[in-house]
């Protein structure tokens, strides 16, 4: 076992590795078609597409999660067949997913160790202390061994996870999205690496992704993917943004964003005063959270996750309970009770909403009900439902939002992400609204429905609308704010107009600094 | 032309699907009857290693449940506790919640109705007050019970599940204790009971049959509550809180408030079911209220997929198979636990099932396929 620590460093140099003709078929759905990407030895190579394009289910074939129709992945050469994650390892690949797989309550080091096929059934913690540190003085950045993951910043977890790749001796790394909760200038740092252990032909990287930014920075080459089929591959340094996001949405009509219109001084609509609310385990989740949104404002709060932003947006959606502070709207108190939602005319779009904003299992029509359904022409007598009107407004909803489903008696759970969100705006957004909280909502969507998805923000913007929009995207806060707040340890530490600040300024906030 | 064909024939396909109510309708349907059939099957290799004739087995729960007038009414007898204690699990499903304790509600609730019918029928109050008076009781008793356990789930964060077994348990115990102690009639020596209300406050039966009005009483229940759940305010805003907490939260609904109200209809349903055992049943409350019903309920709810209307014909049904242990125990010399081991076995194939809903292919609608 200590044998492993010693030898590890030389053991393996950086393999190149290609999948010809891949295919992966579910039931009458191809999922991929005839894909084949090469991957040279110590290259950095993104895999670019929508969601739903087909890069996971790419990956999934090459680590052996399922088994292709078709074709043939080579390690450097060599024709090898994986037929389950372990194989996958046994030839040294391996890859970093989206959410971090290490165990939170266990040391850095103890996560290293247990992550060995070989791990003893007794460990020699002493002589694995030595293999370790042996084995840190040649990677080119380090981790707190001893330290909980638990406490470790996302940055230190994602270098941790990469580590342990390095330590199991997996030279060809697949990773997953590994910026999307990372800071800007984490995510810099990262991929500089990264691509400095390329260069050095130590590593060879299948990075997934749809941030054109990093992909120019950082990669070398990238192949496109989408609806299964490669359509298109280059060198990154090349191509222009232009010719890569034709090559991921091909030739989808997007609809024409929604203009900002500038309205007059408008009165401040929307009002937080000290709010204080707690997480799950009681710790203090927002700490006096202070904020002023006019009418026909959208205020964007960016931050890396995990800040208090989803308890700042739960807190206002009656999710959780305030400990402390003070919302109120027109300068009356708001509570968050469905009465108060009406009065009020406060609107919320929740991040993930299948899980926030939907029951998965009832039907559509149901589902764009939950703000009438107690109310006439569905209710009669105060309590006696009626089918008849619920689905004709569903009726009319679906048309005009474009929901598309095959009835509107269809569980929405059988929606596409883009469609669940549409229901959900149709719902939300159909009739006045005062106050609208929106939180990342394109997460995960395709091109059409998020620029359809920003449109309809913007159009309630105008229409005289407050709007506080939470978003992990700077991107979407940049192109969609009228202000941008940062949110970094339960409070905002940080407010400007838009045109006063830009990504630098924000990012640097966004790391509390 | 290839492609055109496929095309042509996914168009007919589309054209030809019945609708998704339809579909979800089959599939509470087939899924469940298929267990009991592969359950029956089980069984049938379990009788068949005790050479015992399975076609005798089922030939006898068929004929001692269904096979003559008599019969058919010792099942209804059988089934109308089950009716209510069905519901009793159903209800809370609605909302979530997996409440299993109906057996101790049921028995409090008999427990209640027959504390409180001493002192009345002592003091001679003619039988038309009393009853009305031992119902409620028992209902209350049952509700407070069950609704305890839902309060503590919402406001306390205790599990459901653990918290209303273990108050059976106390339940069961508390009924004891008084059965055993201050309520207990002198006169009962071999079985500790409660005094008998006496044949003048005895329930009698449904006019023309030997049935007691329980059985009414469930079926008003199952319909009333069905209504309920499906076509009120009150069951739309139940089930989105047990579809999807968070979002019943984000709509400003009263999740507590509705927990609370499902939990303790539930616990009257129970504690009802319990005020016939004893009105009309034994006359009394002792042991022979902990008859498993309670629990049986559960297993009835699970095969009614908790619609409070198809609870109905399951409790017929396993009132049938308990109504034919006594024919089953003389006729082919088997115990009479026999039945539970196939309920038992029912249960655990029916939970096997439940992974089954949405992944048999005919079964499914056709899904938008919109993968831009």
């Amino acid at each position: 076992m200590s044998a492993l620590a010693s030898e590890m460093p030389l053991a393996r140099k950086a393999p190149s590795l290609s999948a010809t003709g891949m295919t992966k078929t579910f039931g009458s759905f191809t999922a991929l078609g005839d894909v084949s990407i090469d991957v040279a030895a110590g290259s950095f190579h993104a895999l670019l597409g929508e969601n739903g394009a087909g890069k996971s289910t790419l990956v999934k074939c090459i680590m052996g999660f399922y088994s292709a129709d078709k074709g043939q992945v080579t390690l450097d050469g060599q024709e090898i067949s994986i037929r389950s994650p372990r194989d996958a390892r046994a030839h040294g690949i391996g890859m970093v997913y989206q959410h971090f797989t290490l165990v939170p309550c266990l040391t850095a080091a103890e996560n290293l160790v247990i992550s060995r096929a070989d791990a003893p059934s007794v460990i020699n913690w002493v002589k694995e202390r030595k293999a370790l540190d042996a084995f840190m003085e040649t990677m080119p950045f380090r981790v707190p061994l001893d330290a909980q993951v638990s406490s470790l910043s996302a940055g230190e977890k994602q270098k941790l996870e990469i580590l342990k790749l390095l330590y199991l001796d997996q030279r060809f790394m697949i990773l997953d999205e590994p910026t999307s909760v990372l800071t800007p200038g984490e995510a810099d740092e990262m991929l500089g690496l990264l691509h400095g252990m390329c260069d050095r032909g130590e590593i060879t990287v299948l990075m997934i992704s749809h941030k054109f930014r990093e992909v120019k920075t950082f990669c070398d080459r990238f192949s496109v993917l989408r609806r299964g089929r490669l359509t298109g591959e280059g060198d990154a340094k090349l191509a222009t943004v232009e010719e890569m996001s034709r090559m991921m949405i091909g030739d989808t009509e997007v609809r024409e964003r929604a203009a900002r219109v500038s309205h007059a001084e408008t009165k401040e609509v929307l009002e937080l005063a000290g709010l204080c609310a707690e997480d799950d385990a009681g710790l203090p989740a927002i700490q006096g959270v202070n904020l002023k949104i006019k009418g026909g404002e959208i205020v964007g709060i960016a931050g890396v996750s995990g800040n208090g932003q989803s308890a700042l947006v739960e807190a206002l959606a009656g999710q959780r309970p305030l400990t402390d502070g003070e919302i109120t709207i027109h300068g009356e108190i708001f509570t968050p009770k469905r009465g108060n939602f009406d009065r009020f005319k406060v609107f919320g779009l929740p991040e993930e909403p299948l899980k926030n904003a939907t029951v998965p299992r009832m039907s559509v029509a149901e589902n764009i009900a939950f703000r009438s359904f107690d109310k006439p022409p569905i209710t009669s007598l105060g309590w006696w439902m009626s089918k008849g009107p619920m689905r004709a407004k569903a009726e009319e909803l679906i048309a005009r939002y474009r929901v598309k489903t095959t009835s509107p008696d269809a569980p929405i759970e059988t929606l596409s992400g883009g469609n669940v969100q549409r229901a959900v705006l149709a719902r939300e957004l159909s009739g006045d609204v005062d106050v609208l909280i929106v939180a990342n909502p394109c997460f995960g969507l395709d091109f059409a429905s998020v620029a359809d998805i920003r449109s309809q923000i913007m159009e309630a913007r105008n229409r005289g609308a407050a709007v506080l929009l939470v978003s992990e995207d700077l991107d979407e806060i940049l192109e969609l704010a009228d202000r941008v707040a940062v949110m970094s340890g339960g409070t905002i530490s940080y407010v400007a107009p838009i045109e006063a600040t830009d990504r630098n300024t924000i990012g640097q906030h966004m790391a509390g600094h | 032309m290839a492609d055109m064909t496929v095309q042509s024939l996914s168009i007919a396909q589309i054209k030809r699907r019945p609708s998704v109510g339809t579909l979800r309708l089959a599939e509470a349907i087939i899924i469940p009857v298929a267990a009991l059939i592969v359950s029956a099957l089980i069984f049938s290799i379990f009788l068949l290693v005790l050479d015992k004739s399975p076609i005798t087995f089922f030939t006898l729960i068929w004929t001692g449940g269904f096979g003559s007038s008599f019969s058919f009414q010792n099942t209804l007898q059988r089934a109308a506790p089950l009716i209510l204690t069905g519901l009793a699990f159903a209800v809370p499903a609605r909302i979530g919640l997996t409440m299993i304790g109906g057996e101790g509600a049921l028995v409090l609730g008999g427990l209640s109705a027959a504390a409180i019918a001493i002192p009345l029928v002592s003091a001679g109050v003619p039988a038309f007050l009393t009853l009305p008076v031992m119902a409620i009781a028992a209902m209350l008793a049952g509700g407070l019970w069950i609704g305890f356990a839902g309060w503590l789930r919402y406001y306390r964060g205790v599990n459901e599940t653990i918290s209303s077994l273990l108050l059976s348990y106390i339940a069961i115990a508390t009924m004891n204790f008084f059965v055993e102690g201050i309520l207990r009639d002198p006169a009962s020596a071999n079985k500790p009971s409660t005094m008998p209300i006496g044949d003048a406050y005895r329930i009698g039966a449904i006019p023309g049959t030997q049935v007691h009005w329980g059985l009414a009483a469930g079926l008003i229940l199952a319909v009333v509550l069905h209504i309920l759940m499906t076509r009120t305010t009150f069951g739309f805003a139940a089930r989105v809180t047990g579809g999807n907490a968070r979002a019943a939260l984000a709509q400003g609904l009263p999740v507590g408030k509705l927990i609370v109200i499902c939990t303790m209809i539930a616990g009257a349903c129970a504690g009802l079911a319990g005020f016939y055992e004893v009105a009309a049943v034994h006359g009394q409350a002792n042991a022979s209220l902990v008859a498993g019903y309670g629990f049986t309920g559960i297993l009835v709810a699970f095969l009614a997929r908790q619609v409070p209307l198809a609870v109905i014909p399951v409790a017929i049904l396993f009132g049938a198979l308990n109504a034919a242990g006594g024919v089953i125990q003389r006729r082919m010399g088997m115990p009479d636990a026999t039945v539970l081991v196939l309920q038992g076995l029912i249960f655990v194939v029916l939970l096997t099932s439940e992974t089954f809903y949405g992944r048999i292919p005919f079964l499914q609608p056709k899904r938008v396929e919109d993968r831009t």
